[in-house]
């Protein structure tokens, strides 16, 4: 019989409170998920009342002030700080982003942060992603060609084959899109979602890559790749303004055409 | 010690440190050879700070002007101001031009010329025909080549089947009494668990330390945790001193803006308006090598011309270029000039400071990758069983400043050595030496020490001391009295790390204690860094010294290996060994120093 609960330990409980100091004149709170694995406890909302007077422009400058000044035991990813390395992909103000690039300004209120949506959480904001890395490989993301390398020099490429990837390459690997997607939260074990789609147009639009048909074979699948119901939230959550739904389309659009 | 660990045993031919450009070129090399391979690394490897490389990896491949590669050598060493070894610099330079076509061919996204050729820009000391006019030499895939570079070479990890350990923290050496390296021990973020590697070959491609300073373009995990891990096994570090001052970090944030944006024409302005490079490198102006600019820059801001209210920054102006070119070349600047400036690159001119950038000192290797550890004697004596490169090791083709562009050539080449001299000495069929239960045990009692530390101060507290005192004591102009000042507040900081206090007690993902342990090796770095430049009584490439402003070949041409005492306040015990004054073979000349003038 269908169980209409949810799952044990899983409803979001209010946590600690943090006031900013009481000189403090430029203040905004911060409500920040929190999960620890070792205590098994519900997982939890803490609020930090921090001062902007004080405080770096944006999200990932909080979230430092934080760890660094009022709890060392927030944890969340972060490397470059300046959007090119997809480490501190989280869920900002209802919207997948990276906290380095989401300025604190343009949220209005309170600033709500979550893990990446529907992903398991290892700890705080820490999302276990090794499900998107995974079907990251099995597109076998690599050029493919047997035709031999020029021996002391490049394979040409024309400027107007080389745009094809433009919008593609920049890919940071961050998965805001993928775990924005609602088929992808439904069916995650089968379809690939967008971040893995766009790598896998990434190749197909390649004009060195000689395996198009092999790769268009490998995604012809009513998960794989039809799951994607043009939805756009990947497109529409995208922290460096790539298309993702696009490439998906464009995969489409050459599965039909071979077909016809 | 208060519980036992978890401990897992592994055997691998060959474990590499670091997934960043020069880790994954070695971890590629090494599979493809046949060796078992671990690649252990901190983050996911795509998010390794070789990611936020923009402007280009050098070779001369002429592809828009005749270039050499012996023209690219001789930038290079006057680039380094003689201290690079000059059979490393020659190994790179003629090494440089396969290696950007085997990029390619693996299937590095570069920009193209309208023959459909690499792009290449001019880029910062890179000239033709010794320095008569900078030339095209950097190869770009738009500004974001480190970006195309690093993902390029995960997808061929992945292709060959590369083994990962990502997000594991990797926390000492295994080192054998005899001074032979035999792996290392991490600890695995996601499950608490420790990793005993057992290894034949151990290849350290760690990174930099950009974050002992205050401000910096480097990524919040470059730690100089290779550093810290060498010191501890009581091995030294050379070149400490020579810190590189990236002329165009932006004013605030510290986020880089690449030199090509001077490569495609922008050129930099005091308060005045005036384009005062000219005045400091007549000869190739803005083009200057890192150095030259940075203390161009520096000197502006003290003779009161600087930008701002209160004349504290410089402007770099690229509107004039056009938003086409920019948008075009320059897309990944233009975005962070938007968001970390405010500034529409388009339209304004761009604020900007020099902002460290890179370490030149590191390791000390030789150009085959080996570990050095030097003694009076044999200046090029070798640590078996270890290896290191990209900028966690100083071979050294960079010498006393790094040319632009040299940083992403240095990983491909020296990652691509490591893997074939591992090759070369490493016997895949040999059985493994066991190691004894007591091995890795310095790792552990390391590790449970930080764990449990309850301190007075919290890491976050000491590490922004120890960044503030780097940052005033060490950086573009440097005086023997406030390095003396330097030396001896970084010590008083030091000494106070034995009550710095970890608040997270868990294994499962516990940054606060990743951020500790980073502490001690950059203070490792730090502590190196700062007593190497004390003692330097000379101006050398980024190292100036306003109390002794000349190069002094006749005292200083020599390396400066700095060995931590890490256990003891991190007292530093200084000693030098001789620049290679040879190139690797008769095909070209040893270049005799002289003056550098751009």
């Amino acid at each position: 019989m269908a169980e209409f609960k949810l799952p044990a330990n899983s409803v979001v409980q209010d946590g600690k409170s943090f006031s900013a100091p009481a000189n403090a004149k430029n203040t905004r709170k911060f409500q920040i998920y929190r999960y620890d694995p070792d205590s098994g406890d519900n997982p939890r909302t803490d609020t930090f009342e921090l001062d902007l007077d004080a405080c770096g422009p944006m999200v990932l400058d909080a979230l430092i002030k934080i760890k660094n000044e009022i709890d060392a035991t927030l944890t969340f990813r972060r490397s470059c700080r300046e959007g090119i390395c997809g480490s501190c992909a989280m869920n900002i103000d209802g919207r997948n982003t990276l906290a380095c690039l989401k300025p604190i300004e343009d949220i209005d209120g309170d600033v709500k942060i979550y893990p990446l949506p529907h992903m398991p959480v290892v700890k705080d904001l820490v999302p276990d992603l090794s499900q998107p890395y995974a079907q990251l490989a099995s597109i076998e993301p690599w050029l493919k060609a047997d035709s031999p390398t020029p021996p002391d020099g490049e394979r040409l490429q024309s400027r107007e084959e080389r745009a094809k990837l433009d919008g593609l390459w920049e890919c940071i690997l961050c998965f805001s899109c993928s775990t924005a997607c609602p088929s992808y939260w439904w069916n995650s074990d089968r379809y690939l979602g967008p971040a893995v789609l766009l790598q896998a147009y990434r190749w197909l639009a390649d004009s060195r890559d000689e395996y198009t048909g092999e790769r268009l074979d490998a995604l012809e699948d009513p998960f794989r790749l039809y799951r994607c119901h043009t939805i756009m939230n990947c497109t529409n959550t995208c922290p460096k303004g790539l298309n993702p739904a696009l490439a998906i389309t464009e995969i489409k659009k050459m599965i039909a055409e071979r077909g016809a | 010690m208060t519980e036992s660990y978890k401990i897992i045993d592994h055997n691998y031919d060959v474990v590499v440190m670091g997934a960043g450009g020069a880790g994954l070129r070695a971890t590629l090399g090494t599979v493809e050879a046949g060796l078992k391979t671990a690649c252990v690394t901190k983050v996911f490897p795509t998010r390794s700070h070789t990611v936020a490389a923009q402007g280009g990896i050098g070779a001369s491949l002429g592809n828009i002007s005749e270039d050499h590669w012996q023209w690219h050598m001789y930038d290079t060493v006057k680039g380094s101001d003689w201290l690079g070894d000059q059979d490393a610099i020659e190994y790179m330079c003629r090494n440089a031009v396969p290696a950007v076509y085997e990029l390619e061919h693996y299937g590095m996204p570069f920009s193209r010329t309208a023959e459909g050729k690499i792009y290449q820009r001019p880029f910062g000391g890179h000239t033709r025909d010794h320095g008569k006019a900078p030339v095209e030499r950097a190869c770009a895939a738009a500004d974001r080549t480190g970006h195309a570079m690093l993902h390029t070479l995960y997808q061929q990890c992945l292709k060959h089947k590369a083994e990962f350990f990502v997000e594991y923290i990797a926390i000492d050496l295994i080192m054998d009494d005899d001074g032979t390296c035999r792996g290392l021990v991490a600890w695995d973020l996601d499950t608490g668990i420790m990793h005993r590697f057992n290894a034949k070959m151990t290849i350290l491609a760690s990174g930099g330390y950009g974050r002992a300073f205050f401000s910096c373009t480097s990524a919040h995990t470059c730690t100089g945790d290779g550093h810290g891990m060498v010191a501890r096994a009581g091995l030294g570090l050379q070149d400490m001193e020579f810190v590189q001052f990236h002329p165009t970090g932006i004013y605030g944030s510290g986020c880089l803006i690449t030199e090509g944006a001077r490569g495609e024409g922008g050129y930099l302005t005091n308060s005045e308006g005036e384009r005062f490079m000219e005045r400091y490198a007549p000869t190739v102006k803005d083009l200057a090598s890192r150095d030259v600019v940075s203390r161009g820059m520096a000197q502006e801001i003290r003779d009161g011309r600087g930008v701002g209210e209160h004349g504290e920054y410089i402007h770099l102006h690229l509107e004039h270029l056009g938003s086409d070119v920019l948008w075009e070349r320059l897309p990944g600047i233009t975005e962070t000039a938007k968001i970390f400036a405010g500034v529409d690159a388009t339209k304004e001119p761009i604020p900007v400071l020099p902002t460290v950038h890179y370490n030149m000192g590191g390791i000390p290797t030789n150009y085959k990758g080996e570990v050095l550890n030097p003694t009076a004697d044999d200046p090029n004596r070798i640590v078996p069983g270890l290896m290191a490169a990209g900028e966690a090791a100083c071979v050294s083709v960079h010498g006393a400043n790094r040319l632009g562009t040299n940083s992403l050539l240095d990983l491909v080449v020296f990652g691509r050595a490591c893997g074939m001299h591992a090759a070369e000495i490493v016997d895949p069929k040999a059985s493994f030496k066991e190691l004894k239960a007591s091995d890795g045990q310095q790792a552990l009692d390391r590790f449970d020490r930080l764990r449990w530390a309850k301190g007075a101060r919290p890491t976050a507290e000491i590490r922004l001391e120890m960044q503030k005192v780097m940052q005033s004591n060490c950086g573009v102009f440097r005086t023997s009295e406030i390095l003396g000042e330097g030396v001896e507040k970084l010590a008083k900081t030091a000494s106070t790390l034995s009550d710095v206090s970890v608040s997270d007690r868990s294994l499962i993902w516990n940054s606060d204690l990743v951020e500790t342990m980073e502490l001690e090796n950059l203070m490792v770095c730090a502590a190196s860094t700062m007593n190497s430049a004390e003692a330097r009584h000379e101006s050398r490439g980024a190292h100036a010294h306003e109390d002794y402003p000349k190069r002094d070949d006749e005292v200083w041409m020599k390396h400066t290996i700095a060995k931590v005492a890490w256990d003891n306040n991190y007292g530093v015990d200084l000693t030098y060994r001789p620049v290679n004054n040879f190139t690797l073979t008769d095909e070209v000349e040893y270049i005799e120093p002289k003056e550098r003038v751009y």
